[in-house]
């Protein structure tokens, strides 16, 4: 099939590639960008372990076409650091056993970002709703609630403390 | 003690060793994307394998062609069992003395088998090729109902062995049977039933399930023709044994096979066993020079590699009419699929089913177990559970319930009335097991006391009452559950698989500075091993856990060890840590008194350190004797300071706990929202809580996810219904609920540490706590069993047949 040449910005930076148009994003970031922290669970959209964040909205990257992607502005979890550390979802994850095989990890935290920048100070419940797209196997998803909700209160005082 | 030295509660702490709730080591990886699991490797030239799957459950294959396939742009190679024949894998043996086609040789035996593997430049390519590969079929009745297997005229599906009367586990008494195994006293058994005041039974159906592990199964074959050397990366959670499988089954030397099982996705007994995939892999390295990888995608997943469960257990228990259990019998009627490939050890056919007498001191046992092949995919594995555990702690949990209606009593009171005593252990069960160690009364107080049990009651007949009276329609269920587990698999003497005995081991460096680094036979999944180990060694040696590097999952580096399952890991090559970290603390006693200049037996163990008796400003720092090891010339002492130990557990370990479940019922609309769930474990010494309470709450989910929708089910024509996670039930965060965990500690009197492993007891008692809730619901109604899962329409289905709609 013929290829076409697709212009995406991931993670900040302009990339360019050849893609068949019919290839799925979580593909094209894994296997012609080398981006591995996004995972495939499932291809059918269920599992959200390929959840990146496109154009601001969290996506499945298993169900997004190459083609459908071009010129999207793409952040995956290799973007959500910064080279002087952890963004504070991956430290609350960290701190309060928020994984354990960390195969939904990098999707379950890509989507977390998204959830808080749309609601910035969720309840438990809204938290559990908000992530209810993305499966883990491992630990319950309490201590991810515990991690999100930890995050968020954290990122709230500092935005505070900013003022 | 002088200024110098910190006191002792602080230097121990330093070492964040057992007992810490230490933070995981692993997570900084995964926090940041940067976890290596197998399909992240990318290797120069690797090409891309996929499945030809047979869309029907029996048949016969009259021809194959790949000429359209072949033309496919990309495509390199399509293998078929005509291909593999020549070197003798197109068959391949399994963990259970069966054996099993890795494509299929002239038949297939249920849908989704794979029968050609078609090798191209990438996943596309591959992809189109095996749209593009014609299979001629021949369909043939199917057998779906294991109670069918035998009846006249029942289609005989393993043709290759139909006269072989005599299976891997004694005599088969037709040809779709596989085996008969049995334990305890049958006679014995049946006259106290015969006699007994009050007998109950029941048919207990524990369903067709899969482990379902986020990331699937998956492998990169790289053969390198030029030193003749195979390496293999794949999701196995056993990798020392895949090697002297490969090695057993390809020709090629041990040695000259490196199996690397990098970071894994999950497990849960889903990546123990030997798959095609993993075989023709192997294969097309060897035919093209190259790299190969294989992943199976869910749907493959779902409905090829290992199912779990699938146990048909008719059972009767018999008591006193005080309540005094005097016998338990069970038949189960094991549903195996197409092929023998469970994951037991060798002389356990149906893995530890005997450890069903659960809890109880019941006197007089029977069990049996027929294995039956059926047209459906093969497996058995330990789904989170130890071989059979599950099914067993299920049977025996539900068993109890329905005496407890039979007899009108309470069931909580029923247990307590026939727990094993704590001055009973070690304890010999009617079925053959010698329980190390248990106080199940003090478990089964704590856990009551702590839901208020009594008051619970005394709302659920309030409920009950407002719903006869027409106020409300929702019924209060209250599910109670002891379950007592058996891991640690096992004793040499009567634990292998395929002849490989199941110790584990462990081996550690000191290095010069006085940091380390210690490998074992275990691979973890998500367990946390490279943080908990290294606890375990930190209390042992003194060194801090954070300057311990663990290791795991590379045969030509880490000792050979039996893998990481049935909770065997902490049991078994925990045990071998400890051992390893004592071997190295004798030496370091006999390098600290050379260099303090008194006899070996003078100095004694502080934490960190080995101060002389009685004069505790003299001592030496492990770092000290490190250092020590590589720069004195001790007499009698080779210099380094290192040590392996191969540990052969005495006995398995006998973990429990007591769990609680509260739900309430929706009689209308049939869903169930849990209120409560309580789960107290008794794991035995606890290594990092931590941790350990994010296994209890994974486990509980699995259970939840088990008992409350998910299964794999096939139509009468021999269809998996539930192939991808749109129809296999994983709960999502919104229908998880929240979990008290709780404890109690018996160490277990023969583990050096006293641990008994903790990661499968909330999927053994969970089922049964979230489906005696089910049944308690609709006790007062006259429900005595119905099978799981207990999905919406299910117990709407329940709430109908019992006039509840009316």
């Amino acid at each position: 099939m013929e290829k076409m040449h697709l212009k995406l910005t991931v993670n900040g930076e302009q990339v360019e590639t050849l893609a068949e148009p019919r290839e799925l994003l979580i593909h094209v970031l894994r296997e012609r960008l080398d981006i591995t922290g996004p995972h495939i669970g499932c291809e059918t959209s269920h599992c959200g372990a390929c959840t990146v964040d496109m154009d601001g909205k969290s996506v499945k990257s298993c169900t997004v076409f190459a083609a459908q992607a071009n010129g999207a502005d793409i952040t995956t979890i290799e973007g959500l650091g910064n080279p002087d550390g952890l963004h504070v979802l991956q430290e609350m994850f960290k701190e309060h056993h928020g994984l354990q095989c960390g195969f939904c990890t990098p999707g379950m935290i890509t989507r977390a970002y998204r959830l808080l920048q749309e609601n910035p100070d969720p309840t438990e419940e809204e938290v559990r709703f908000g992530m209810a797209g993305n499966l883990c196997r491992c630990t319950g998803y309490q201590n991810i609630v515990k991690s999100i909700l930890a995050a968020a209160a954290e990122m709230n005082a500092a935005k505070e403390a900013a003022q | 003690m002088n200024e110098m030295t910190p006191p002792k509660s602080e230097r121990a702490a330093a070492l964040k060793g057992l007992g810490t709730s230490r933070k995981r080591v692993e997570d900084a990886r995964f926090t940041q994307g940067k976890g290596n699991y197998v399909d992240d490797l990318k290797l120069p030239g690797m090409l891309f394998g996929d499945f030809v799957r047979s869309p029907y459950p029996h048949a016969y294959v009259k021809s194959i062609n790949t000429d359209a396939a072949m033309a496919v742009p990309g495509v390199v190679a399509v293998l078929t069992a005509a291909d593999l024949e020549p070197l003798g894998l197109h068959w391949m043996p399994t963990l259970a003395g069966d054996k099993q086609m890795v494509l299929a040789d002239g038949k297939v035996l249920f849908q989704g088998q794979e029968v050609a593997f078609v090798v191209a430049s990438d996943r596309y390519a591959a992809a189109d090729a095996v749209e593009l590969v014609e299979v001629e079929y021949e369909e043939q009745p199917v057998l779906v109902d294991p109670f069918k297997a035998e009846i006249e005229g029942a289609p005989v599906l393993r043709e290759d062995i139909a006269d072989n009367l005599e299976g891997a586990h004694g005599a088969r008494r037709h040809p779709n049977h596989i085996f008969t195994w049995e334990a305890g006293e049958k006679e014995q058994t049946e006259a106290v039933i015969g006699d007994a005041d009050v007998v109950a039974e029941e048919m207990i159906y524990y369903h067709r399930t899969h482990p379902c592990p986020l990331e699937t199964c998956g492998a990169v074959a790289s053969m390198d023709k030029v030193n003749g050397k195979l390496t293999l990366h794949g999701t196995f959670q056993a990798p020392h044994a895949v090697r002297t499988v490969a090695s057993l089954i390809s020709g090629i030397a041990e040695h000259n096979i490196r199996v690397i099982s990098p970071d894994i996705g999950g497990g849960f007994g889903n990546k123990v066993g030997v798959y095609p995939g993993y075989v023709c892999a192997i294969v097309a390295s060897i035919v093209t020079g190259k790299p190969v990888k294989w992943v199976e995608d869910r749907i493959e997943n779902l409905t090829s590699t290992a199912f779990a469960r699938d146990y048909w257990m008719q059972g009767k228990i018999a008591a006193t009419k005080e309540g005094k259990i005097t016998g338990l019998w069970c038949h189960t009627t094991a549903d195996h699929g197409a092929f023998d490939a469970c994951a037991d050890p060798t002389k356990f056919p149906a893995g530890f089913m005997n450890i069903c007498t659960g809890s109880y001191d019941i006197p007089t046992a029977y069990l049996c177990v027929d294995g039956i092949y059926t047209n459906k995919a093969p497996g058995g594995v330990a789904y989170r559970c130890s071989f059979r555990v599950t099914e067993a702690a299920y049977f025996i949990e539900r068993m109890i319930e329905v005496l407890a209606i039979k007899l009108d009593m309470d069931a909580a009171e029923l247990r307590r009335i026939n727990f094993i005593k704590k001055d009973q252990f070690p304890y010999q069960s009617a079925l053959g097991w010698e329980y190390d160690s248990g106080d199940y009364h003090t478990a089964w107080d704590q856990a009551l006391n702590a839901v208020n049990y009594k008051q619970l009651r005394e709302e659920q007949a309030q409920r009950l009452e407002d719903f006869k009276a027409g106020k409300t329609r929702t019924l209060m269920g209250i599910g109670l559950t002891h379950f007592t587990e058996i891991v640690g698999a096992g004793p040499v003497k009567n634990c292998d698989i395929l002849g490989l005995g199941m110790f584990d081991s462990c081996e550690i460096r000191i290095h010069p500075t006085g940091s380390a680094i210690a490998r074992l036979g275990t691979i973890s999944q998500g367990q946390g091993h490279a943080t908990t180990f290294a606890q375990i060694l930190a209390s042992e040696i003194g060194i801090p856990a954070d300057d311990i590097t663990l290791e795991e999952g590379d045969t030509d580096t880490a000792p050979y060890g039996l893998g990481t399952y049935g909770s065997r890991s902490t049991p078994v090559a925990g045990a071998a840590t400890a051992m390893a970290g004592r071997k190295i603390r004798a030496k370091a006693q006999m390098i600290a008194a050379y260099l303090l200049e008194v006899h070996d037996d003078d100095v004694e163990w502080d934490v960190d350190r080995f101060v002389v008796k009685g004069a505790p400003e003299r001592f030496k720092t492990m770092k000290e004797i490190a250092f020590a090891s590589y720069n004195q010339a001790i007499p009698g002492v080779e210099p380094g300071l290192e040590a392996v130990s191969y540990y052969d557990p005495p006995n398995m370990t006998y973990p429990f706990g007591a769990y609680i479940c509260v739900l309430d019922i929706n009689v209308d609309t049939g869903t169930a929202d849990i209120r409560t769930f309580y789960a107290l474990d008794d794991c035995g010494t606890r290594i990092n809580p931590m941790i350990i309470e994010g296994q209890v709450h994974g486990g509980l989910t699995e259970a939840l996810a088990i008992a409350m929708g998910q299964e794999i089910a096939y139509d009468d024509m021999g269809n998996v219904k539930t192939g991808s996670l749109m129809d296999f039930f994983i709960p999502t965060s919104w229908e998880t609920p929240n979990y008290i965990t709780d404890f109690t500690t018996t160490p277990s009197p023969h583990h050096p540490i006293g641990a008994k492993g903790v990661g499968e007891s909330p999927n053994v008692g969970g089922v049964p706590a979230f489906s005696n809730a089910v049944h308690d619901a609709f006790r007062s109604f006259g429900l005595t069993q119905t099978h799981m899962p207990h999905d919406h329409w299910r117990i709407w289905k329940t709430a109908n047949g019992l006039g509840l709609h009316d």
